[in-house]
């Protein structure tokens, strides 16, 4: 089960026409595919569009209501290849990732169904990971789309028109034979809104009628001599029919003034914070009336010739307001305007960077430099740029994003400092997932990250050679990577070329960093997907001999020893340890209504958690460096003669015991206690404690009589 | 040039944007639903942007609002709404933490014409003030001066005490000083509506929420007096009192009292006797300047010096009556709880020989062999539970070493390097009195047990070393204060080597 759970959501979905769906973006493309007739859905979970897996995960029964195939694909290429259904059937499909990093695992399959074409529509919706809270390589996928001439859809960020581009999208794609991406940046995905639901409608074809019947058509395939057909398809038939397609239906949108003699043309994602832009500076109010003509390109690829000739006519210079490089769009407008030979000055990149996220204030410094240059009738009001307070700036620390309280990981990396200074350091391989977080205060561990499940991979050069002292590589897999790719471009990959890697994978039992989903390896049960396949038969299956699988990660010594003999074993080949202890977020969010419920009912409950002695702490926080805990923090020193900070747990705590386990292993203090509390004692509790109380209460007394004789 | 306002720009402004500045798991999201849910009621076109995923596991993540008027029978096109915050353009911060409020203004969300800012003022603090091996900590005086000055109104107290008392989360009590702000157009019932519509914890919510609207109306809280000195409630208390009284300056009275309460209780009588002794010879060196620093100094860190923590200190504090309470405290354990508590000790052959008469402790160390037969039985960890008869005599029983504590190893070794690092006081004070006093401070150096302890030891000793090549003056304070900064910037000893190697 994921980390947040859609039941009321999934109600959502059941909204019949005329009733007012609210909800976040993401969800509410949940609800148009469903009511676009969608056969089959698929996808591969990760911000931002988890929460659209998420909901379709939880909504099962609906689902199997309406005939729509549900799959919670094992990556992003096997999501893609299932749009293979659509190349044959008229029926619609649609499949979900987050880009740029999914896009590039599915691109694969993507050239095949963008080359073979398709018959029903084929939607793919891309969770646009660039700007603030992105957590990959900033790129853009409208590369893809070009490369592929599939088209892309980037629709103004409310709910009503993401809604209607699913619908337009889907008939966009069976109009051109095409598939369409639909393109959502991080916060349109979670943008609130409402709009007006329709009916759902059941696929007037479902994926297992297509089945009954199946269709072959040996133009479809890509292989000579068809492959040479879909180019020139591609350019003779699907791209105009996709530029009819979108200028009959006016995809494309015009605001603001009719005319002018300048104009803005905006991405459709962007308008929103264009016309804050404008507001900020005079020319525009909050209904989207701008003093400047703006064309909006809800369809960013293909480009609409005539419109853009048509907008551009007239105007001493367009903005082009296009986020992320390279500017695709900019360079490909110049080159329109030249062919309809229009003098319109084209300022883009000029004006504004050509990196990074265009927010509102950059937006602002833009439309000024450019209003100055080639409008400065228009440049009414200029806002200043707000003043940063320097004297705080060295006081407000950074506050990257790290391990969560009590998170199994942890001690893994503790357990690797720890052999680290043992046996030197060494190259860290790292892979994509919350373990990526060790790379970062206070573990400094790990070299590099290639990718999914490329942990392993990306340390097959590193081999030690017998003599020179040369040291094993190591590298990190979470679960979730595991069974995404590293099963076979890593493990299988070091077992083939016999490669001396020690890989650790972590197995917590979700697909953790997206938001809990479950996977193979999942302890949980799941009615409809087949979890419980253990990693360690999967990599013994594979060829690795040197395998061990920990169940409790948070036994550092345990860890330590094991990744010890994993360097150091003479055995060649790669070595597996299957570090396993369940995701402490979804563990707790699983576990604490339980224990509530059970201390309600009057059951015996033993709640744990770890504290530090202030008398015994002397304030070197070397068990915070080891650890990083949230929840181990610092305070003030009680000690008026000391005056470091004493390390302190805070109640956020909840028990894991690394804290103390390392403070053990790495022979820190003696300051770690562990308190287990006991609700509800039974007989013997009580009966013990009785006891107990009353002995050491006894000596504690003469003890503090002993302490009060010799007292100041 | 001066600039004209922003409102000039916007004369028909309505819309209201608030950004919310939260940790990731604070329940920043509940919050931004419930002032959108509330809004929607009051006829406001309203909506919320936040970024989940990876990036908000404990990191800083911003929730932003912006909602508009939208009077029934008003047709025209609805408001376009933006999802970022632009600075210069936020109406309300709000932000969970003290350092969030600060991001909030180094972001140039809070200006001064349009900005009520309101910040919790506890801190939670970023992993690089926590880790460094002494006072890492940001200054939150100066965010609070920052917040007073940036705002245009600046609510600030501490949130999350309020929640704690009020048993919620922090999210209910932002959301009721917010309230209490009166920067919003909506009254206090329209929000309880709402956190009633979201039906989780409902009654702790409320109690937050109320918490939060008294908090952002209250005063802001005197600032907390300094703990009273310690009274002397025995003979030898008074007796040590007065020499203390009549042989050290007023400066130094305070760590002094402190000093002599703490060796009393470490030892006895004798041993704080022993320690104004050697205060008293180093303050007959102090001219006074600084406000004596030499001897404040020196008595603050010879008393934490004196009273090194052996296994014996460590298994004293652990078994006191006073110490329970403080944990049933601490952990909260209700009346009809059970509390068991375990420690984690590992005290290794070293400490135990330590702990035992000199000669033998020695002897044993001195052999290898007989170390070699030893050392497996402490080479694990103890979770020894201090709630169980059977450990907690043994506590008792090592406690009980405290009347041959002066025969110990440990004792010994830890004597001879007090008397040599007084040695180099003494020597430097004749000539240099503020040099002297950074050489006081070097104690600090030391700290922790095992091998944490070692490292502090080494350089300690290594930058009393070079101090001892420096001829004082300001150059040699300087340098030496610059030395043990290095020698606690990171715990593999680089920055302090770098720092000798640098001359």
């Amino acid at each position: 089960m994921a980390e947040r759970s859609f039941k009321r959501e999934v109600e959502h979905l059941r909204l019949g026409a005329g009733a007012e769906f609210e909800g976040e973006g993401i969800l509410a493309v949940t609800k148009a595919l469903l009511q676009a007739g969608v056969a089959y859905i698929g996808g591969y979970q990760g911000s931002p569009i988890s929460h659209l897996m998420d909901v379709f995960a939880d909504a099962d029964p609906l689902l199997r209501e309406l005939g729509v195939h549900f799959e919670s694909s094992a990556s992003e290429a096997a999501a893609a290849a299932m749009l293979a259904a659509s190349v044959n059937y008229p029926l619609r499909g649609a499949v979900a990732w987050k880009s740029v990093v999914g896009t590039n695992v599915a691109s694969d399959a993507l050239s095949n169904v963008a080359s073979g074409g398709v018959k029903g529509g084929a939607l793919i919706i891309v969770g646009e990971d660039y700007g603030e809270g992105s957590s990959i390589m900033q790129e853009r996928t409208h590369a893809f789309a070009m490369k592929s001439q599939m088209w892309l859809l980037d629709p103004r960020p409310n709910l009503p028109s993401i809604v209607a581009m699913v619908e337009h999208g889907f008939a966009l794609s069976e109009a051109s034979n095409t598939p369409v991406m639909l393109e959502l940046r991080v916060r349109a995905c979670h943008v609130t809104g409402s709009f007006i639901a329709k009916d759902n409608r059941r696929p007037p074809l479902t994926v297992g009628q297509a089945a009954a019947s199946p269709v072959r058509d040996l133009d479809r395939i890509v292989l000579p001599p068809a492959n040479f057909l879909h180019e020139h398809e591609k350019i003779e038939q699907r791209w105009p029919a996709a530029i009819r397609f979108v200028a009959d239906q006016r995809l494309n949108e015009h605001f603001g003034a009719s005319t002018g003699d300048v104009g803005i043309i905006v991405q459709g994602g962007l308008f929103n914070m264009l016309n804050r832009a404008l507001e900020l500076v005079g020319l525009s109010d909050e209904h989207g009336q701008a003093r400047v003509p703006i064309y909006c390109m809800n369809v960013t690829y293909p480009l609409i010739p005539d419109e853009l000739a048509a907008f551009c006519a007239g105007k001493r210079a367009v903005l082009m307001v296009e986020e992320g490089q390279p500017e695709f769009i900019e360079h490909e407008l110049n080159t329109l305007l030249r062919r309809a030979d229009l003098n319109t000055r084209v300022v883009g990149k000029d004006v504004l960077p050509r990196a990074g996220e265009y927010t509102g204030q950059v937006l602002v410094d833009g439309i000024v430099r450019f209003l100055a240059a080639h409008a400065p009738a228009l440049a009414v009001i200029r806002p200043a740029a707000p003043v940063v307070d320097e004297p705080i700036a060295a006081h407000v620390p950074q506050r990257p994003a790290g391990f969560c309280t009590g998170c199994p990981e942890r001690p893994i990396f503790s357990a690797m400092k720890l052999v680290q200074r043992e046996l030197g350091e060494h190259h860290v391989s790292a892979d994509i997932g919350c373990h990526l977080f060790s790379i970062l205060p206070p573990f400094h561990i790990g070299n590099t990250t290639m990718g999914y499940g490329l942990g392993t991979a990306g340390a097959a050069a590193f081999r030690p050679s017998a003599g020179t002292g040369g040291k094993r590589a190591i590298a990190m897999m979470g679960d979730g990577g595991f069974w995404h790719n590293g099963l076979t471009s890593g493990i299988g990959n070091a077992v083939f070329n016999q490669d001396d890697t020690v890989t650790i994978i972590v197995d917590n039992g979700y697909s953790a960093a997206t938001g809990g989903q479950d996977i193979l390896s999942s302890r949980a049960d799941n009615a409809v997907r087949q979890t419980n396949n253990p990693i360690e038969r999967a990599v013994r299956g594979m060829g690795v001999r040197w395998a061990r699988t920990l169940t409790r990660t948070y036994d550092v010594a345990a860890m330590r020893d094991t990744l010890k003999a994993a360097l150091t074993t003479p055995e060649h080949g790669p070595k597996v340890i299957v570090a396993q202890s369940e995701c402490m977020l979804n563990k707790q969010r699983r576990i604490k209504p339980l224990l509530a419920k059970a201390e309600r009912d009057g059951q015996r409950v033993v709640r744990e958690r770890f504290g530090v002695d202030a008398d015994t702490c002397t304030g070197d926080h070397a068990c915070i460096r080891l650890s990083g805990c949230p929840s181990l923090s610092v305070r003030a020193n009680p000690d008026p003669l000391r005056q470091d900070p004493v390390t302190h747990i805070d109640n956020t705590c909840v028990g894991c015991g690394n804290c103390g386990e390392v403070a053990h292993a790495a022979i820190l203090c003696p300051s770690f206690y562990k308190a287990q509390i006991i609700s509800n004692p039974a007989w013997h509790d009580r009966l013990r404690h009785w006891v107990r109380r009353g002995l050491i209460g006894f000596l504690q007394r003469r003890h503090a009589r002993a302490v009060q004789a010799r007292a100041f | 040039m001066a600039l004209p306002p922003l409102d000039a720009a916007e004369p028909d402004r309505r819309r209201i944007t608030i950004a919310i500045l939260a940790l990731g798991g604070q329940g920043g999201g509940v919050l931004a639903d419930w002032i959108l849910d509330t809004a929607r009621t009051q006829g406001f076109v309203a909506q919320g942007t936040s970024v989940p995923g990876v990036a908000q596991r404990t990191g800083s993540t911003v929730y932003y609002i912006e909602m508009v008027p939208r009077p029934t029978g008003d047709n025209r096109d609805p408001p376009v709404l933006a999802l970022n915050p632009v600075p210069g353009d936020v109406d309300i911060v709000i932000a969970s933490e003290l350092m969030e409020a600060g991001r909030a203004i180094l972001r140039g969300f809070v200006s001064k014409d349009r900005t009520t800012l309101i910040g919790s003022t506890n801190r939670i603090y970023a992993i690089s003030e926590k880790s460094a091996l002494g006072d890492g900590t940001g200054s939150s005086e100066r965010i609070i001066a920052a917040a007073h000055r940036r705002a245009a109104r600046f609510i600030g107290f501490d949130m999350e005490d309020a929640a704690v008392k009020a048993g919620s989360l922090i999210s209910s009590v932002m959301l009721g000083a917010l309230v209490g702000s009166k920067a919003l157009p909506f009254d206090a019932a329209a929000f309880e509506t709402a956190i009633r519509a979201g039906g989780k914890a409902v009654a702790a919510n409320l109690k937050g929420f109320a918490a939060g609207i008294a908090g952002a109306r209250m005063e802001a809280p005197a600032p907390l007096a300094d703990a009273p000195a310690p009274q002397p409630t025995s003979p030898a208390g008074h007796r040590l009192a007065a020499r203390v009284a009549s042989a050290l300056p007023g400066a130094a009275h305070g760590f002094a009292i402190e000093g002599v309460r703490r060796l009393m209780d470490y030892q006895d009588a004798a041993y704080a006797e022993h320690y104004l002794d050697r205060l008293e010879a180093v303050r007959s060196l102090d001219d006074g300047s600084d406000d004596w620093a030499l001897t404040r100094e020196t008595a603050r860190a010879l008393a934490l010096w004196m009273a090194y923590d052996d296994v014996v200190r460590v298994a004293d504090l652990k078994i006191r009556a006073t110490r329970s309470a403080r944990l049933a405290q601490e952990v909260r354990v209700r009346p009809d709880q059970v509390l068991r508590v375990t420690e984690y000790m590992h005290p290794r052959l070293r400490e135990v020989c330590e702990t035992l008469p000199a000669p033998i402790g020695r002897a044993i160390l001195r052999r290898p062999m007989l170390r070699r037969l030893l050392a497996p039985l402490f080479a694990t960890g103890r979770h020894v539970e201090t709630t169980s008869l059977r450990w907690f005599i043994v506590l008792r029983l090592a406690a009980g070493l405290r009347r041959f504590r002066r025969t110990s190893l440990r004792y010994a070794e830890e004597q001879a390097r007090i008397e040599a690092w007084l040695g180099a006081i003494r020597t430097a004070a004749a000539r240099d009195v503020a040099f002297a006093t950074e050489l006081a401070r070097n104690q600090r150096i030391i700290k922790g047990y095992g091998d944490t302890f070692d490292r502090g030891l080494a350089n300690f000793g290594k930058v009393m070393a070079a101090a001892a090549e420096l001829g004082g003056g300001q150059v040699g304070a300087v340098r030496v204060r610059q030395l043990r900064e290095a020698a606690l910037a990171d715990d593999t000893g680089c920055a302090l080597d770098q720092a000798i190697a640098a001359r």
